[in-house]
């Protein structure tokens, strides 16, 4: 910037590239960007356009009160930022210092006893089982037919991204197929199964058909990782989501299935139907779902679990220890799949319908979203992902404008994975991957991808 | 070091005849795709021996380790193990027969600590041996020390040690490493041919593919040279190491 006024030299080649323009400097630069953010935020939160008339509603956010507000907190944030950081931020870190301090040694306490993780445990389950008591039947449909399926899905993803490394953008077609198997062995598509069955019966059925529907995808991807497993898994993805479209003598085409059988038992001396209230749903979800749990935490620690981490992390080495990397990349395909199966089967009868919309890409993109938002390879953090990523867009339904709401989600997407990219509640490991990437100390990039799809 | 003398196998049931050694590859062909990397590369590997593969990059020293080890079949030829013959196995499966592989660039797993790398590598084995570990931190103290360390932050020394370690976890009999000293500044390369040599010294075979011409031919009993895929010259190491024709090529002195 300070350029030689009085004896303008020729300046050499390196002089010239290390020059900086004023609006070069990263603070001005960043100033820049804090002043395109308000303008953004203003057009976001301000007016609606309308179809015939498109500027209008620009125009008129440049000239409300809104835009004055974003800069003003935009730009006093970036000013405390670059003038007092320094002091803002030992301030800071001594106040969080102190708070973190007192949590941290209890935590330290609790966490040493058993008693008091079992007790912790017990406490949550027992919150969660009278907690669509506590809330309205809106957020009790929520639970139900969002949360507690896509919790479902994202602890089956989590296996196949977050334990065996393998990127998958087509999930949700095992999660159709588990929903397809409930409306054909119910009786509810346009071909007669053999003989119907009760709900609770079609799962096992769903879960040994989506574990050969995972092994059918699997096997001739073993070869692939990372970008290029992706894409072949988001094609299988829109095979399954056109087959379950065209084939209208089958699947009933784009009208689907409807009045699809609901959940029942009867034992003779004792009956039970679900019916349209959401609530029993919810509580064979929990129990679904903590039996999953129960076995995939099993898992996580046995042989199976470290042969996935091995793949995960550098599948030649693994497999000169002596894994097994075509077995075991199978068996967490099949794994993944059939729970995402058992969530389609809950999902169809609690839906009584079901049509090919309801399984489009972008289902597979969200739940995808959910994991690594959570944290991938860390159950806690997937259920807690999952949680937050379905709660929120309905959460906003009331409070922003109802187009927007997948907007201030991209949003949070994009901030979540700048300043935290770990997720909400990482697993250990992936802890120390991020900070190797950050150090450059490992080419760990997000799923451990080698340049070059295919591996000898 | 072992000699011809010394090498009686312990379970000479298992050992097949005697004099047979314990692995022997005979002949291999292998291809990448249209390329024939080996043209017919055969080499005997005794029990309790050290042999060192030398030659130019792309002369198949590396495809030859891998095709022992499994991770490349060859189209034609023979691999033998005991005189039994494991071509077409996978290279998992081999590890059980006790074969461990060094694989080349190390490929520790990077973000995982130095004690669960060693942990992995005795994978194979359904109930591990506490004492295993042990031998593998005095061999490597520096290991010792850096157990809870997360292996991708280890120098590229250490990576190595941790890569030999963690195959030693699975307790070979064969140890197959691809170019050890790869990288490594001279001293580590030094301390890493000694370890080998006690680990020799100690009952495991090792055959070893190496650039290092010097090092490894002072390690080993006897070495094979190889050129665009065939074995050019082979004898005792220490006749390899006078070879004015291997110091030519390979310790870069000049003939006078």
């Amino acid at each position: 910037m300070s350029a030689d006024v009085s004896v303008r030299k020729p300046l050499s080649a390196a002089a010239r590239l290390r020059r900086r323009r004023w609006y070069q400097q990263p603070r001005w630069q960043r100033l820049f960007g804090m002043v395109v953010l308000a303008v953004v935020m203003a057009q976001v939160t301000g007016e609606q356009g309308e179809r015939n008339d498109l500027f209008h509603a620009i125009q008129a956010n440049f000239q409300s009160t809104g835009i004055l507000v974003w800069l003003a907190v935009l730009v006093g944030i970036w000013a405390v930022r670059e003038f007092f950081g320094e002091q803002v931020g030992t301030q800071r870190r001594r106040l969080g210092g102190e708070i973190a301090r007192p949590v941290q040694r209890l935590l330290g306490q609790v966490r040493g006893q058993r008693a008091y993780r079992w007790g912790g445990l017990g406490a949550l389950l027992v919150f969660l089982i009278i907690l669509p008591l506590l809330i309205s039947t809106f957020w009790q449909q929520v639970l139900v037919d969002q949360i507690g399926v896509y919790v479902m899905v994202a602890i089956g993803l989590n296996v196949v991204i977050g334990w065996a490394g393998m990127l998958d953008l087509g999930f949700i077609a095992f999660f159709a197929i588990g929903a397809y198997s409930a409306a054909f062995w119910t009786g509810g598509l346009p071909v007669e199964p053999p003989f119907e069955l009760n709900n609770f019966l079609v799962i096992p059925i769903a879960v040994l058909t989506c574990l050969i529907a995972g092994v059918l995808l699997g096997a001739p991807t073993l070869r692939l990782r990372g970008d290029y497993l992706a894409i072949v898994t988001l094609g299988f993805h829109e095979i399954v989501y056109l087959l379950a479209r065209n084939l209208n003598e089958f699947t009933g085409g784009t009208r689907g299935a409807q009045q699809l059988d609901k959940f029942s038992v009867d034992l003779g001396f004792w009956s039970y139907d679900w019916e349209l209230d959401p609530q029993p749903y919810y509580w064979v979800q929990l129990a679904a779902i903590v039996i999953v749990l129960v076995l995939f935490i099993r898992l996580e620690h046995s042989r199976v679990g470290r042969a996935w981490t091995a793949i995960r992390e550098d599948e030649v080495a693994a497999a000169a220890t002596g894994v097994d990397t075509v077995r075991f990349k199978l068996l967490a395909f099949a794994i993944g799949a059939s729970t995402s199966g058992v969530a389609g089967v809950i999902y169809a009868s609690k839906q009584g319908f079901i049509n090919p919309e309801q399984f489009v890409v972008m289902m597979s993109v969200l739940a995808l979203a959910y994991v690594v938002f959570g944290g991938m390879g860390s159950i806690p953090g997937v259920l807690l992902g999952t949680a937050v990523l379905v709660w929120l867009p309905e959460y906003l339904r009331d409070t922003v404008d109802a187009q927007d709401r997948f907007l201030y989600l991209g949003g949070l997407l994009v901030v979540m994975m700048i300043y935290r990219p770990q997720g909400l509640w990482p697993s250990r490991r992936r802890q120390h991957e991020l900070k190797m990437a950050e150090e450059g100390t490992a080419g760990a990039d997000a799923l451990g991808a080698q340049p070059g799809g295919a591996q000898s | 070091m072992s000699t011809e003398v010394e090498r009686k196998p312990e379970g000479a049931a298992d050992a097949g005849p005697e004099g047979t050694p314990l692995l022997e590859l005979r002949d291999l062909h292998v291809y990448y795709g249209a390329i024939e990397a080996l043209k017919g590369v055969s080499l005997t590997v005794g029990e309790g021996e050290v042999v060192a593969l030398l030659g130019a990059n792309g002369a198949g020293k590396s495809t030859t380790l891998k095709t022992a080890s499994g991770m490349i079949q060859p189209r034609d030829g023979q691999v033998l193990l005991r005189g039994e013959r494991v071509d077409g196995i996978k290279s998992h499966e081999l590890v059980q027969f006790g074969i461990g592989h060094v694989p080349e660039g190390r490929r520790v797993f990077a973000r995982m600590t130095v004690l669960e790398n060693l942990r992995m590598g005795a994978y194979r084995l359904k109930r591990p041996d506490p004492a295993d570990l042990d031998r593998v931190f005095t061999l490597f103290p520096r290991l010792a020390d850096r157990r809870k360390q997360v292996s991708g932050t280890l120098s590229g020394g250490e990576q190595q040690m941790l890569a030999i370690g963690r195959a030693l976890m699975g307790k070979p009999e064969l140890l197959l490493l691809d170019e050890p000293s790869m990288g490594l500044a001279p001293l580590i390369v030094q301390q890493i041919f000694e370890i080998l040599r006690e680990i020799n010294e100690q009952g495991t075979t090792l055959l070893l593919v190496e650039q290092n011409a010097s090092q490894a031919l002072q390690l080993a009993n006897r070495g094979y040279v190889l050129e665009t895929g065939a074995v050019v010259m082979s004898d005792e190491a220490s006749a390899l190491l006078s070879d004015p024709r291997v110091r030519a090529a390979y310790l870069g002195e000049t003939i006078e």
